[in-house]
């Protein structure tokens, strides 16, 4: 599967942005190799054996930590997790120290998650070792975007035919900013959808359709993502009531059963069940939110494996053991 | 102390509408003779061939830390890194910690400012008790005291009701009232220029309304009131053309423009740039070229660099955590030389209105002129000079610029004060 000519992916993954579509689709086709070694019974490869990896959270993330945590240690990594709890950041130490101290370690690679946007790139740009961008602010979240992109795949086949839909709080999401660069890399027309409150400003001219009613929205789409309402942002007044958002913006069933063909539904999680997506869609047969987590790993698995300087090719003969 | 005769230099006076070469002769402190072929025995004879000789350069705006923020800058590091950049005349902002909204605080910088005996140090003092937006300071004090105009530089007044208070109280002193425009329900938790560039990094942006918003409402007060209104720092083309119709309808209202804002755009934000950081931020091309066409038609009437040093390392944080603002001092007549006179803009007549002149006129400080009796403040400037900015020689304490390694014309070759250098190029 993998692309023979395959451009490799430089020393980090800091955003979808800057990508090229060949070096996406080598992503995806190195993670399709590597899908199998989660369903076997030992799930285990050397293909990183003595690399050490920090995954650095200085933000609450679980789901995101856990995938990235199995993806390492199914590739045979030394991993250590740290989180903000307990961590030095909250004694003050500033995200320079904190790279310095890395650096200082001789750590190979850094998966880091953090509040602020940038904050990937400021790490990169400063040591030596891979930074795998794990979600900066409001910027991207490139692993979540690889993983929605193979999953839409799995499902829909190529994605340059595609009309993707992102619906729901674009103005704070990160993984609306990936998919929507890894969707258009691939050829996908990209469009958005809901309360102007929550979309950025100028957003159109990142070549995206905007959807003011999701109804028409689901008459175009062929895929949906439905983003989180993150509850925490909402003090600032950027929608009157959950009740009304889902009223208005809600995928609710029965907009999904009135849509003219079969939408595809995916959501990054943790989903507010109610607000943005109803629970009959969530569970129901257009939904592949699961599968988006299972596929979550295997990405993670590709990118750090093309990271570490492997070519996409050898993903074959790593996945049967050898050690690439 | 020796006078001075500088000979055969462009003297460049908008005040006399001169642009002639001609001699200078400074004494006691003060300009004693204008003409040609002037000799005087005892004098020290300055060569200025080749050379502007203008009215001392003023910076209206300019933050010097001191007291709380020595390790950026100091009263005197700033004195003395205006001094390498031409100017003769600055105006301290109030803005530090504590910030000066006491007679006390106020006379301490002017205390500092002489001792500094670099360019002259004129203090500003709040506009409202610890910038806190509510109680008027006491106007009258802080003058008597040396302040040269009220401002809560940094921060909005944000009720309208106080403002007007204040733009009514200080016309008793004849006081400008400056004002930082910004509308904080708008602004909030925003870092660079809203748009494309900000949706894209994933940063909260700033919209042109919250500037234009409160540039509005003040122009309405000062026409209301009759006060002097100062508008700091204007970066939007709808600031721009506010202010151009509310002095078309004579409202007393001056402007600056600073020179980032006519030189950058938030595309210097890519990357996460924190020294392209600033508030109000770089913004769009079209806001760009509305602010240097307010420049060449004097509804900007004012360049100030709004320096603001910071230290090297709290520019080294992730974009949203690190403070506002760049140095200017040292580059902003090069700036202004290259990008508005070299491209054709303005003619270097109007270049040392808007730098010497209007910022004497605006705050009311003596100088901006060669007139007879009228001090000896004058800036000696290379027009052909060319250089590369080079921040390890700044004389500012800090470093934060983002126009390290940038190709300028022009600059300051000899800066005197009151008749005296207090600062030459190396030869």
């Amino acid at each position: 599967m993998a692309h023979p000519t395959a451009p490799s992916l430089g020393k980090d993954l800091l955003a979808l942005e800057d990508l090229t579509g060949e070096q996406i689709l080598s992503i995806l086709d190195t993670a399709e190799t590597f899908k199998e070694i989660s369903v076997r019974p030992i799930k285990k490869v050397p293909a990183l054996r003595n690399r050490t990896i920090v995954n650095a959270f200085f933000e609450n993330s679980t789901r995101t930590r856990v995938s990235f945590e199995f993806a390492e240690k199914r590739m045979g990594a030394d991993t250590v997790s740290i989180s903000t709890t307990g961590s030095s950041v909250q004694k003050g130490e500033t995200l320079v120290d904190t790279a310095r101290n890395l650096e200082a370690m001789g750590v190979d690679m850094v998966v880091i998650r953090h509040s602020s946007s940038g904050s990937a790139r400021f790490l990169a740009e400063r040591i030596p070792s891979n930074v795998v961008n794990a979600g900066d602010g409001k910027h991207e979240h490139p692993t979540q975007g690889l993983l929605d992109l193979l999953t839409i795949r799995d499902h829909r086949g190529p994605i340059d035919k595609l009309k993707v839909c992102i619906v729901g709080d674009v103005l704070h999401s990160r993984v609306a900013r990936s998919n929507i660069w890894g969707l258009r890399r691939l050829g996908a027309q990209v469009a958005v959808c809901g309360p102007r409150t929550l979309l950025p400003p100028a957003i159109e001219e990142m070549g995206v359709t905007v959807f003011r009613r999701v109804e028409e929205a689901i008459e175009w789409a062929d895929v949906l993502n439905v983003l989180r309402l993150q509850l925490e942002r909402m003090t600032g007044g950027f929608i009157p009531s959950l009740r009304e958002y889902n009223r208005v913006f809600g995928v609710t069933r029965a907009r999904i059963e009135s849509a003219p063909r079969n939408v595809l539904v995916l959501h990054p999680g943790p989903m507010n069940r109610g607000v943005e997506i109803d629970s009959d869609v969530a569970d129901g047969p257009q939904s592949v939110i699961l599968q988006q987590v299972t596929n979550g790993v295997a990405v993670r698995m590709a990118v750090l494996y093309l990271l570490s300087g492997h070519a996409p090719e050898t993903a074959e003969a790593a996945k049967r053991g050898g050690d690439a | 102390m020796r006078p001075l005769l500088i000979r055969g230099g462009r003297v460049i006076d908008p005040t006399q509408g001169l642009d002639a070469v001609l001699d200078l002769y400074l004494r006691d402190g003060a300009v004693a003779e204008l003409g040609e072929g002037l000799a005087y025995e005892g004098a020290e004879v300055v060569d200025a061939s080749g050379l502007v000789v203008a009215p001392g350069l003023i910076d209206v705006h300019v933050h010097l830390r001191e007291p709380g923020g020595e390790h950026k800058e100091t009263i005197s590091s700033g004195a003395r890194a205006a001094a390498a950049g031409g100017f003769t005349s600055i105006v301290a902002m109030p803005n530090t910690s504590p910030p000066i909204d006491s007679p006390a605080s106020v006379g301490f910088v002017v205390a500092e400012g002489q001792r500094a005996g670099a360019a002259r140090v004129y203090p500003s003092g709040c506009i409202t008790v610890g910038q806190m937006g509510e109680q008027l300071t006491e106007f009258g004090e802080l003058v008597h005291a040396g302040a040269v105009c009220v401002t809560d530089d940094g921060r909005p007044v944000s009720s309208a009701g106080v403002m007007r208070l204040a733009l009514e109280y200080a016309q008793t002193f004849d006081l400008p009232v400056a004002v930082h425009a910004e509308e904080l329900t708008l602004s909030r938790g925003g870092s660079m220029n809203e748009g494309i560039v900000a949706t894209r990094l994933g940063l909260t942006g700033i919209p042109n309304a919250a500037e234009d918003v409160m540039i509005a409402r003040d122009l309405m007060l000062a026409e209301l009131t009759g006060g002097r209104l100062h508008v700091q720092h204007v970066s939007t083309r709808g600031g721009v053309e506010l202010i151009r119709e509310a002095r078309a309808r004579g409202v007393r209202v001056s402007a600056e423009a600073s020179p980032h804002h006519f030189t950058l755009t938030d595309a210097a934000v890519e990357l996460y740039r924190t020294d392209a950081k600033m508030n109000p931020p770089l913004r769009s091309e079209a806001d760009r070229d509305a602010v240097r066409r307010g420049v060449a038609d004097g509804t900007l009437d004012v360049i100030a660099t709004d320096h603001a040093p910071h230290h090297y390392d709290e520019k080294e944080q992730a974009f949203e955590d690190a403070p506002n603002g760049i140095v200017g001092l040292e580059t902003a007549l090069g700036l202004s030389y290259t990008e508005l006179v070299a491209t054709g803009l303005i003619d270097l007549a109007t270049l040392v209105e808007r730098m010497s002149c209007a910022p004497a006129r605006a705050m009311s400080i003596r100088g901006g002129t060669l007139k007879r009796g009228q001090p000896a403040d004058v800036t000696l400037i290379d027009p052909n000079a060319e250089w590369t900015v080079d921040p390890r020689t700044f004389l500012s304490l800090s470093r934060n610029t983002p126009f390290r390694g940038r190709a300028l014309r022009c600059r300051a070759v000899r800066t005197i004060v009151g008749g005296r250098t207090v600062w030459e190029a190396a030869p």
